[in-house]
């Protein structure tokens, strides 16, 4: 296996209609890790997931994965890079008109030759190693949260990609599948020798399973680190998120006029 | 004053250019579809199934329909017909209609709000849930893999649907005409044998349901690709495929029958 990390964006900067939603972001995700990107609500996490995957294109700079610039490729070249790619969505989005079993075939029915037994054998692998072998026939609308968003992990990583990525994979779980997400996405990525980016804002859960963080804010990188190094952090925002604090950088309210004056002016009106 | 005037032109230049670009839009998503269509045609299993969603599914209210349209032209026919004394010209009269006009664009109609909205519902579905953006991850092209067969299923049951639409009516026809009221039957068939015409009325019905199943697959898939990806983005969208299929359903229907039907 090369040291060449498996990703590496350099310099990125995407503008959605004239609005920077990204600037000046240098990541590297070296291969075997796990990295999370972290942040609050609409800080461009997300984006940069897509950025990653080839969705959207950067406005400058550059996204390397495996050695290829993404943002380069054809059609061809790109569709050939997502098949070793596999990505969690924020609601495991399964296809609702297909089976557990017929979601996690998907991509070997689409994308190879192999005969339907062999596509059973490793569906059932891949349901057996999320604990969901018993629920292959089942259909999404049948599934709890938890169990839908493992099905969605079993589909992520059907054809054993080498990159991995999970868009909120803690949104809306409860504390026990919040915790089985968290050790599969550990034990998924070790198994399969794969590297994994995690964009989450949920701090204690995905401390506890990543080897590098990346905070963004406001579309910039505010910090990085070991998970240790995020829980010391100094820098304000950092600790504001990390703690959970209620005001700080990040004020409790939302931009207005002192409510004094606002309240005298009224008062004044009235009189 | 010229402040209004200026808005009023402003937001008027902007309501017709963004339609333009919308239209031009849903054109260049139609060559994509037809560029697409590839994976539908070789697992032809794929269209297969959209056509027992579209086109079987649609064949409750398909048959029914077409048996009342039919009964009632047999009421209104034989009464009209009666004041001339050529009630026997009923079954000419209740099959023409059908197979000219009624069958093609009422079976289009109701196409459009059966199976149009359910086509745009379940796109805009699966794009507001991220299903399209899932499988473009998955290096699988949502266009070929989920438009495509969508279209293709609608273009290849509207034909179908539109012949049994008419086949039903010609039945209620001859129930309320022959069996009810008592025309010849003897003259009922044959003077319809004798004068519908296999190229002229046939042909020209099954060439009109034909365009209108593209017209409405193609204004439902897009649709429903186009939607906003949210509750209100995608019921929105598919009132617009019932509003805007229906209209152009009867706007087609007008400009092929200029061409098919004058001066025969």
């Amino acid at each position: 296996m090369s040291l060449e990390p498996l990703v590496e964006i350099r310099d990125l900067n995407f503008t959605y209609d004239s609005r920077p939603v990204l600037t000046g972001i240098n990541m590297t995700i070296p291969r075997g890790k796990v990295v999370a990107v972290m942040g609050s609500s609409g800080c461009g996490k997300t984006t940069t997931l897509r950025l990653i995957g080839g969705q959207l294109r950067p406005t400058s700079g550059s996204v390397k994965v495996g050695g290829q610039m993404v943002h380069e490729l054809s059609g061809d070249g790109l569709y050939a890079l997502r098949r070793r790619m596999g990505m969690l969505f924020q609601f495991g989005a399964l296809f609702t008109d297909m089976s557990v079993y017929d979601n996690i075939a998907f991509q070997m029915r689409e994308h190879t030759d192999l005969p339907e037994k062999v596509i059973r054998d490793l569906v059932m692998m891949k349901l057996h190693a999320v604990g969901l072998r018993g629920a292959h026939d089942l259909m999404p609308a049948e599934l709890s949260g938890g169990m839908a968003r493992r099905v969605a992990l079993a589909r992520a990583v059907a054809l054993d990609p080498m990159l991995i990525m999970y868009d909120e994979p803690f949104a809306g779980l409860d504390p026990i599948s919040l915790s089985i997400i968290g050790e599969l996405i550990r034990k998924l990525n070790d198994v399969l020798g794969a590297s994994s980016v995690v964009v989450t804002h949920d701090v204690q859960e995905s401390l506890k399973i990543v080897d590098y963080v990346y905070f963004v804010s406001a579309g910039k990188i505010v910090a990085e680190g070991t998970a240790e190094e995020i829980k010391q952090s100094k820098v304000p925002y950092v600790h504001q998120f990390v703690w959970g604090e209620a005001d700080g950088p990040v004020p409790f309210q939302y931009p207005a006029r002192p409510y004094g004056e606002e309240l005298m002016e009224r008062a004044g009106r009235r009189g | 004053m010229d402040n209004a005037i200026v808005r009023t032109l402003r937001g008027l230049g902007e309501k017709v250019t963004s339609r333009i670009w919308r239209l031009g839009y849903a054109s260049r998503f139609f060559l994509a579809i037809l560029l697409h269509s590839g994976t539908s045609l070789r697992r032809i299993n794929l269209t297969i199934r959209e056509i027992y969603f579209t086109g079987v599914l649609s064949l409750i209210i398909i048959l029914v329909s077409g048996m009342f349209v039919g009964m009632v032209l047999g009421l209104q026919g034989y009464d009209t017909l009666q004041r001339y004394g050529s009630t026997e010209a009923l079954g000419v009269l209740v099959s023409l209609s059908l197979v000219r006009e009624l069958g093609p664009v009422v079976a289009a109609l109701l196409f459009a709000s059966r199976a149009g909205s359910a086509i745009t519902a379940e796109i805009g579905m699966m794009k507001a849930t991220e299903q399209l953006s899932a499988m473009e991850m998955m290096a699988v092209d949502p266009i070929a893999r989920v438009v495509a067969p969508r279209f293709w299923g609608g273009v290849i049951s509207m034909p179908l649907l539109a012949a049994l639409f008419s086949a039903m009516g010609i039945f209620g026809g001859y129930l309320v005409g022959v069996q009810l009221i008592g025309v010849d039957e003897g003259s009922f068939w044959s003077q319809m044998q004798a004068s519908v015409d296999f190229r002229e009325d046939i042909l020209n019905g099954v060439i009109k349901s034909f365009v209108f199943g593209v017209i409405v697959s193609w204004v439902a898939v897009f649709e429903g690709y186009d939607a906003e990806p949210t509750a209100e983005g995608v019921s929105g969208a598919t009132t617009r495929t019932v509003v805007t299929s229906s209209l152009a359903i009867l706007a087609a229907d007008f400009i092929l029958t200029a061409f098919m039907f004058t001066g025969s």
